[in-house]
């Protein structure tokens, strides 16, 4: 189901010089009442009026973290505080939390876009929508609540906690929807196969799932352990929070609600834009938000667009699921390479979480190599050496048609690659650069 | 009529092949039949042993990989073109043997060699119609 056709379903080029236009009144918003956006544009020599083209984006300046912790806790607001109906924050492990803030305008955007999002998963009017996200400062409980209450769904605020009691809940109410994290829906369901209740029998219908990384190999164990469609939601609460992006139930990407958000996918070594379809990492700008507008936000999540029409019939461009973050990235023989592209061949090939390590070394004349070191699971393994020397030239293979540069593939016994804490350490560089 | 096989997903360096015995000899576990496939980094080892539960549980406890497959042991004529004659006679069949390796221990004058194929009881009732016979799992596993 379409929430707002007219708006997700838009024309392309109507929807470019929506953008534009939307583009150009923030750009002169931010540079009117963000001091550190005015001294940014200065230094670049531009103003506002320099933005006459979509393309000319690529002439502002980026924003990354660390300018929001700089100007804790206000100075990137662009309205005073009178305007400001809402304010959430991150969490914050080091340093200053992230603070963000809504103006009543604003919310009124994102239940927007979170309403977009659970239409686009099948809720309706009518429904029951279980909100397991955590209320309060973060952004989860408190979006998806007011998109949900936008769409005209009766939202049941539960918040995280207390899972006896919120299976009880889905089962006493029979809720047709579920919002939380993907491991706290796999957690429901273990907590349900314990009390030995049967979900499937249930009236949940579908779920959406964000806040946290997570892989098609858990999609599926939750929709199959739940019986229900398991969708992808994604967002940040420098650029809003969640809904900047959503799953239609072809879930083949995810829609961004471009007439909000202006995505880009960069170099992020060389700052420079790829062209779609290219990885690399994802920036936003946002062009209607009015109390925390940002320019080029570096999302540092990993990720490619496409801009082809999707077959439900949604414009909007699309972005594959989150394979990592840019903190990951090697550069091989100029190549840029994220350890997450060769966990998915992997996991492909597995169909379950990879146990590998990459070896990343250079030898003379400077050329680098990079063997790819693959733990032999039970899944994988054969007794007979020709389907092993197949599924390593398979790996081989599939990494190399990804990455488009040689690799090597090693077999190793389970348990070679050293775990601490249970993560593995992916990558061994032992070149010296 | 089967016999059931452990298959080890074994690196090739130093120590590991005696870590593996050393497992097996501390849970009183016999090896009746052994065999390595290999490559340059790599192989899997074969092997037949008196109590193949037993046995897959202690080396996946230590953390091997390991798989079973069904196996057939065959008692054929200790003799020259022995072991040709029922490869031929199963090929003949369009039944195609994987991997052949010999047992350990003898029957009378018969030698054992275990064949790993797909059609492991077409294979039985076709040998045994040439007086070739399959030798049960217990009798393996006792031997
Ligand atoms: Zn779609």
């Amino acid at each position: 189901m379409i929430y707002n056709a007219s708006a997700e379903c838009m024309d392309r080029k109507a929807l470019e010089r929506l953008q534009m236009e939307r583009l150009q009144q923030t750009v002169k918003h931010v540079y009117e009442n963000v001091p550190l956006y005015k001294e940014r544009f200065d230094a670049k020599g531009i103003t506002p009026g320099d933005i006459k083209t979509l393309e000319d984006l690529e002439l502002l300046p980026f924003t990354v973290k660390d300018d929001l912790r700089q100007t804790y806790p206000f100075g990137m607001f662009a309205v005073s505080m009178r305007q400001v109906a809402r304010i959430h924050a991150s969490s914050g492990t080091t340093g200053h939390p992230i603070v963000v803030g809504y103006t009543s305008e604003d919310i009124n955007t994102w239940a927007e876009a979170i309403a977009r999002t659970l239409s686009a998963g099948g809720t309706t009017v009518g429904d029951i929508v279980h909100n397991a996200y955590g209320y309060g400062l973060f952004t989860g409980g408190l979006g998806i609540h007011y998109g949900a209450e936008r769409l005209g769904a009766a939202v049941v605020p539960i918040s995280g906690g207390q899972t006896k009691r919120q299976v009880q809940l889905l089962q006493d109410f029979g809720s047709n929807v579920i919002c939380c994290t993907p491991s706290y829906a796999l957690y429901i369901g273990e907590m349900a196969a314990e009390a030995e209740l049967d979900l499937e029998k249930l009236p949940l219908r579908a779920g959406f799932f964000g806040a946290e990384p997570w892989t098609e190999a858990m999609r599926k164990t939750i929709e199959d352990c739940l019986g229900i469609e398991a969708l992808d939601i994604y967002g940040l609460s420098e650029v809003m929070g969640p809904g900047v992006s959503y799953n239609c139930l072809l879930k083949c990407g995810l829609h961004i609600n471009e007439d909000f958000f202006i995505p880009e996918i960069i170099d992020p070594i060389t700052g420079k834009p790829l062209p779609p379809g290219e990885t690399g990492e994802l920036v936003f700008t946002t062009i209607t938000k009015e109390a925390f507008p940002v320019i080029r936000y570096r999302t540092r999540d990993i990720t490619s667009l496409s801009y082809e029409k999707c077959s439900c019939g949604r414009t909007f461009a699309r972005m594959q699921r989150v394979s990592g973050r840019t903190d990951d990235m090697l550069i091989i023989r100029g190549v840029n390479i994220f350890p997450s592209q060769i966990e998915s061949v992997l996991m492909e090939i597995e169909e379950t979480e990879p146990h590998y390590q990459l070896i990343v070394d250079r030898q003379e004349k400077s050329l680098d190599t990079l063997e790819v070191w693959v733990e032999v699971s039970a899944n994988i393994f054969s007794d007979e050496m020709r389907k092993l020397e197949a599924l390593q030239k398979k790996v081989r293979h599939e990494i190399e048609a990804l990455l488009g540069i040689s690799v090597s593939v090693k077999l190793v016994e389970p348990r070679t690659i050293a775990r601490s804490e249970g993560k593995a350490k992916r990558i061994i560089d032992k070149r010296e650069i | 009529m089967a016999v059931t096989q452990i298959s080890v997903f074994l690196e090739n360096k130093s120590g590991r092949l005696a870590e593996l015995t050393e497992i097996l000899a501390e849970a009183s576990i016999n090896i009746r039949a052994l065999s390595v496939a290999e490559t340059v980094d790599y192989g899997v080892l074969r092997l037949i042993v008196d109590k193949p539960d037993l046995a897959c549980e202690r080396l996946r406890q230590a953390g091997f990989t390991i798989t079973e497959t069904q196996v057939l042991a065959l008692e054929i004529p200790d003799r020259p073109g022995g072991l040709a004659d029922v490869i031929r006679l199963l090929s003949n069949a369009g039944i195609n043997v994987e991997y052949v390796y010999a047992f350990v221990g003898k029957a009378k004058d018969n030698a054992i060699v275990v064949l790993r194929l797909e059609e492991i009881d077409q294979a039985v009732k076709l040998l045994k119609k040439h007086g070739l016979e399959a030798v049960p799992a217990e009798n393996i596993y006792r031997m």
